[in-house]
């Protein structure tokens, strides 16, 4: 269980969160979703520590987040770009997050067999190929049966089989009554895993709902034309908003200018309407 | 406890990586060299003097930074389990120095002990030589964190890395000098005395010179120097100075890595 409320980061000048409001229940695959710097990432990492928020509350668990270290024992954490020391082999990667860890009990190896990375254990972390690092890294993040998972793009550079594989692994830990919190830029794959779609524009949520709702709602069959559906409503909506508020601020202009002619001022409207 | 186990692991990397290798050997080389143009233990510690001031300074700042710009991503993954940023921040403090020091120790030390040079009056200087060795190598790796952490952009972090070591291995010399030149009608000791002080690169050369006891070399100033190092106090304080310039880039590192955003 995730709760965030009121969040703020920004870098500098740069507002990357605007006052996040969101509640992540359990066992849901929840994907957040947005373009490219939308703030995506910065959440995610707010949520693991490795971002220090501005304002606002993160509590993971029941634990409010506060430069604590612990909580993060029931998180598994599958990064866009993984990188391990350069020169230890797979296993000991392996067996160094299971030191940190301190060895819990029933340590979840099922993704070495299922993406074959039998071969690869002895082998050091510079000579493998992304693909390989990205499977070390989605080894790592399950590793310890973790209530919660975020995985950031994790079929990015994965073959067909492992990627398969992965998505496989995701929807049975889900089964499991695990939380699972993704990212990707690849819709069909959302669609096909998530429950429920958070939408990130410009640092807010612009729309947060279950992936059902998105498709019957919109009536569209794919979540790439639903979310781009429910983005132009929302920006159509955000326009009449607008419109509407700048209509009162006519009228009000008008009573204004009323008033002045009245009091014999020559209005100023006219070349405006 | 996650320190220990952070170093652990940290030193299992970077004993397999080529540049220690490399730093080790460079050492090893030297030291063998000197020995074999027909130096005695106490010539070839002078040569090797030299040959420290210059390049633990930069090797201990240019690689420190590096290190740390090519742990962004480790970092990120390391501070996603339940570790603490303090303690990980001492493992790879400790994870890069621990290393770095042993390499340069063992690339003298070595050589030195089959060349015979241990067992005669050289033994203390050539260890009072490692003892600066190491002290260069702490300092300048903790200068080297601050610079990283400070500064995002891998480029300007290792410029700033390379323009710090100039100014304290070559440029500061020369300012000095020019201010001895300028103000040379004026009793200028103890000043001098203060601005070497405000030099890690000065302070180790002068506690390496009145160790050998080669002070005379530097004619007057030598003998002031001698006065004033030489003695408990002066030894005390530049000692004392030294780990200053240890512990305040350290500090600030360890403040900006508790604060910074991954």
């Amino acid at each position: 269980m995730i709760t965030i409320s009121n969040l703020q980061k920004s870098y500098g000048r740069l507002n990357v969160l605007k006052s996040i409001e969101l509640e992540i229940g359990d066992g849901a695959v929840t994907a957040v979703l947005g373009p490219n710097g939308a703030g995506k990432t910065t959440l995610i990492k707010a949520i693991l520590g490795l971002v220090k928020p501005d304002s606002g509350s993160i509590h993971v668990n029941g634990t409010r987040l506060n430069g604590n270290s612990e909580y993060r024992r029931d998180i598994g954490y599958m990064p866009q770009t993984a990188r391990y020391p350069e020169n230890l082999t797979v296993q000991e990667i392996i067996d160094m997050v299971k030191d940190i860890r301190g060895n819990g009990p029933g340590t979840d190896e099922e993704l070495i067999g299922s993406f074959r990375l039998g071969s690869e254990l002895g082998k050091k972390f510079k000579t493998l190929s992304g693909g390989n690092r990205q499977k070390v890294s989605a080894v790592v993040a399950f590793l310890f049966n973790p209530g919660i998972i975020f995985l950031d793009e994790p079929t990015a550079g994965l073959d067909p089989i492992s990627s398969s594989k992965l998505k496989d692994k995701i929807i049975a830990e889900r089964e499991k009554g695990k939380t699972v919190i993704l990212t990707s830029h690849i819709l069909s794959e959302v669609q096909e895993l998530a429950d429920r779609v958070v939408y990130i524009l410009e640092g807010r949520i612009a729309f947060d709902k279950p992936m059902q709702y998105l498709l019957d709602h919109t009536g569209e069959t794919t979540l790439e034309r639903a979310v781009a559906q429910m983005i132009q409503r929302s920006e159509s909506l955000q326009a009449d908003e607008k419109e509407s508020a700048t209509q009162v601020n006519n009228e009000k202009a008008t009573h204004f200018t009323n008033g002045r002619e009245a009091a014999g001022v020559k209005p100023a409207t006219e070349a405006n309407a | 406890m996650n320190t220990l186990k952070i170093i652990k692991y940290q030193l299992q990397d970077v004993i397999r990586s080529r540049w220690i290798i490399f730093y080790t050997l460079f050492f090893w080389l030297i030291t063998d060299a000197l020995f074999r143009f027909g130096g005695s233990g106490e010539h070839v510690i002078l040569s090797l003097m030299n040959v420290v001031l210059i390049v633990i300074p930069l090797v201990s700042i240019v690689l420190g930074a590096m290190y740390l710009y090519n742990s962004r991503e480790y970092i990120e993954l390391l501070l996603s389990q339940p570790i603490t940023r303090s303690s990980l921040f001492s493992g790879l403090y400790a994870g890069l120095t621990i290393p770095l020091a042993s390499g340069f120790a063992l690339g003298i030390l070595v050589p030195f002990a089959y060349h015979g040079g241990l067992t005669s009056e050289a033994a203390a200087g050539v260890l009072f030589l490692v003892f600066v060795g190491i002290l260069l190598t702490v300092v300048f790796t903790a200068l080297a964190f601050s610079i990283a952490l400070r500064f995002e952009d891998k480029i300007k972090g290792l410029g700033l890395s390379l323009v710090l070591w100039l100014f304290f291995a070559v440029i500061y010399d020369g300012l000095i000098l020019f201010i001895i030149f300028l103000f040379s009608y004026y009793p200028l000791q103890n000043p001098v005395i203060a601005l070497t002080m405000l030099n890690p690169v000065d302070l180790a050369r002068i506690l390496l010179m009145l160790n050998f006891d080669i002070s005379a070399l530097m004619g007057f100033t030598g003998a002031v120097f001698q006065r004033f190092f030489g003695s408990g106090f002066g030894m005390a304080v530049s000692l004392g100075v030294m780990l200053l310039w240890l512990a305040i880039p350290l500090s600030v590192a360890f403040r900006v890595f508790l604060r910074k955003d991954f």
